[in-house]
């Protein structure tokens, strides 16, 4: 049996009065490949904040089983490419070593040792060739990577990616999608993806969670997909409510 | 006489080699400063902490206090309420930056008029006067100065995390809050120092003109900080001594070849980066 890695119990998030998310329970298991679904403003994205501790819980519990806390084992790959500002100063290696911090203490230092380890995943990811660039200067799909390199360089138990591809073209977004699988069944590390992309995550994912404001199912990819038509209703019915 | 005699006979000057220090000391400290601030479009700060040091520096006089003694701890409290209106009330940093600017520009105008008999003094805060640079502000900025370099060298990954991405730094446990704090109230004390060299009025060009001058041609944050505090250097001496020879003010010397180091580096953008 697998060990528990995230435990959620009656979590609820208020945005002042607004009820984003509602009595919302689940658990994440080590090496779970967890597709997190759902149309816009169902809370996807307070979901993982949550998780992650960037927004505050207002009822209900988050637990993190794995060893050191979220801080030392989750990997985080936000929603939007943070290098917006193409003059930002940072050179590839030196936005990954950022990924290192969390398991270090006071006075942070970026070792020998470390520098083998940044080499190491950016050579995994392709990206080995980029390292002296400027973030501002690669396309989006090149930051995408670098910004998943930050993400993984500590080996975290748990990788949380925020809607990766969306500013991906489509063979780019297919790779993507093919590393991400890859990482989960050679290294065992337990997956979150956010995703609009439903097709895409039910290739690649071993459970999908469906989520308006409530969670509406979590289980595996197959049972989901005999409830296909149900949940093509509610996107529908959303799609509806945004043109309305 | 020629300009090296010039220079020498103004580097024998107790008052030009106390302005050299005090300026060389705050260009290094606004520089290095300023780069987390224009990265963290938080540049315009200066400039409001800035007008609050005038309404300090009005109470100050008006109450025949030391205007460092008051407008420390004063501009401190406004750069951490510029902060919490951000964060508590949700309003956004240029106009929380606004706010504070507005009502301190009106609140020292009208300490400035009831009192009256100071406005001498208060032109010198407004354009800055190397003349009235006392021994007391060249040791708190050689300080300060270095405690800003040592901060900078033991949080530099801290400090690079929350600048580029204050979202993923949180999430691996750097205390972001406690990191834009130090910056901000080094920044006060950074400005009314500053003021004594470029005023009130020019003092935010020191920490925003060398960071985004070193942005032009810099590819790596390191390079940013070192460049961004030698241009920063050579602006203040270059325009100190400029204001002595020229007879022009310091302030504004100092605003202008950090404006023409400014287009030179724009120029090299396309040829160069380190």
């Amino acid at each position: 049996m697998k060990s528990k890695l995230i435990e959620v119990e009656n979590l609820s998030v208020y945005y002042g009065q607004h009820q984003v998310l509602r009595d919302v329970s689940f658990v994440i298991e080590e090496g779970d490949y967890v597709g997190l679904v759902g149309a816009n403003g169902s809370g996807k994205t307070t979901l993982v904040k949550a998780i992650l501790g960037l927004v505050p819980v207002t009822k209900g519990s988050i637990t993190y089983h794995g060893s050191g806390g979220v801080h030392k084992g989750v990997g985080y790959l936000p929603q939007v490419a943070v290098t917006g500002n193409t003059l930002f100063p940072g050179e590839v290696h030196e936005i990954v070593a950022v990924g290192l911090l969390g398991k270090k203490k006071f006075p942070k230092r970026i070792t020998v040792d470390d520098n083998k380890i940044i080499d190491e995943i950016l050579r995994r990811l392709d990206i080995y060739h980029l390292k002296h660039n400027k973030i501002g200067d690669l396309s989006g799909g090149q930051q995408q990577r670098v910004l998943l390199a930050r993400a993984m360089v500590s080996s975290p138990r748990l990788l949380i990616l925020d809607e990766p591809t969306s500013a991906l073209d489509p063979k780019i977004r297919t790779e993507f999608f093919s590393l991400i699988r890859k990482i989960n069944e050679e290294e065992g590390t337990s997956i979150i993806l956010v995703s609009h992309d439903l097709s895409s995550i039910k290739k690649c994912s071993s459970k999908i969670m469906l989520l308006d404001r409530e969670l509406l199912y979590f289980g595996g990819t197959e049972d989901f997909n005999m409830n296909v038509n149900f949940v093509e209703g509610i996107h529908d019915h959303h799609n509806e409510e945004a043109v309305n | 006489m020629d300009t090296m005699e010039l220079i020498k006979e103004a580097m024998g000057l107790a008052f030009m080699q106390r302005a050299m220090i005090v300026g060389t000391a705050i260009a290094l400290s606004s520089a290095l400063l300023g780069i987390f601030l224009v990265l963290k479009k938080y540049s315009m700060i200066g400039d409001g902490l800035a007008h609050v040091s005038f309404a300090t520096v009005a109470i100050a006089l008006l109450l025949g206090a030391s205007p460092l003694l008051v407008s420390i701890p004063i501009v401190t409290i406004a750069s951490i309420f510029i902060m919490q209106l951000n964060e508590k009330a949700g309003i956004h940093g240029d106009a929380a930056i606004g706010l504070v600017s507005s009502f301190s520009v009106a609140l020292g105008v009208l300490i400035s008029s009831v009192a009256g008999g100071f406005n001498v003094d208060l032109f010198s805060y407004l354009f800055g006067s190397i003349l009235a640079i006392k021994p007391t502000d060249m040791y708190l900025s050689i300080i300060l100065a270095a405690i800003i370099i040592s901060l900078i060298i033991l949080f530099y990954h801290d400090l690079f995390a929350v600048t580029h991405d204050e979202s993923f730094a949180i999430v691996i446990g750097i205390g972001t809050k406690r990191m834009n704090y130090l910056i901000a109230t080094l920044t006060s004390i950074t400005i009314v120092l500053g003021i004594r060299v470029v005023g009130t009025m020019l003092i935010s060009s020191m920490i925003i003109f060398p960071t985004v001058t070193a942005l032009q041609v810099s590819r790596s944050f390191k390079s940013t900080i070192i460049i961004s505090a030698i241009v920063s250097i050579i602006a203040v001496i270059t325009g100190v001594l400029g204001s002595y020879i020229f007879n022009f003010p310091s302030g504004a010397s100092i605003v202008m070849i950090n404006a023409f180091l400014f287009i030179v580096f724009l120029g090299m953008k396309r040829f160069i980066r380190i």
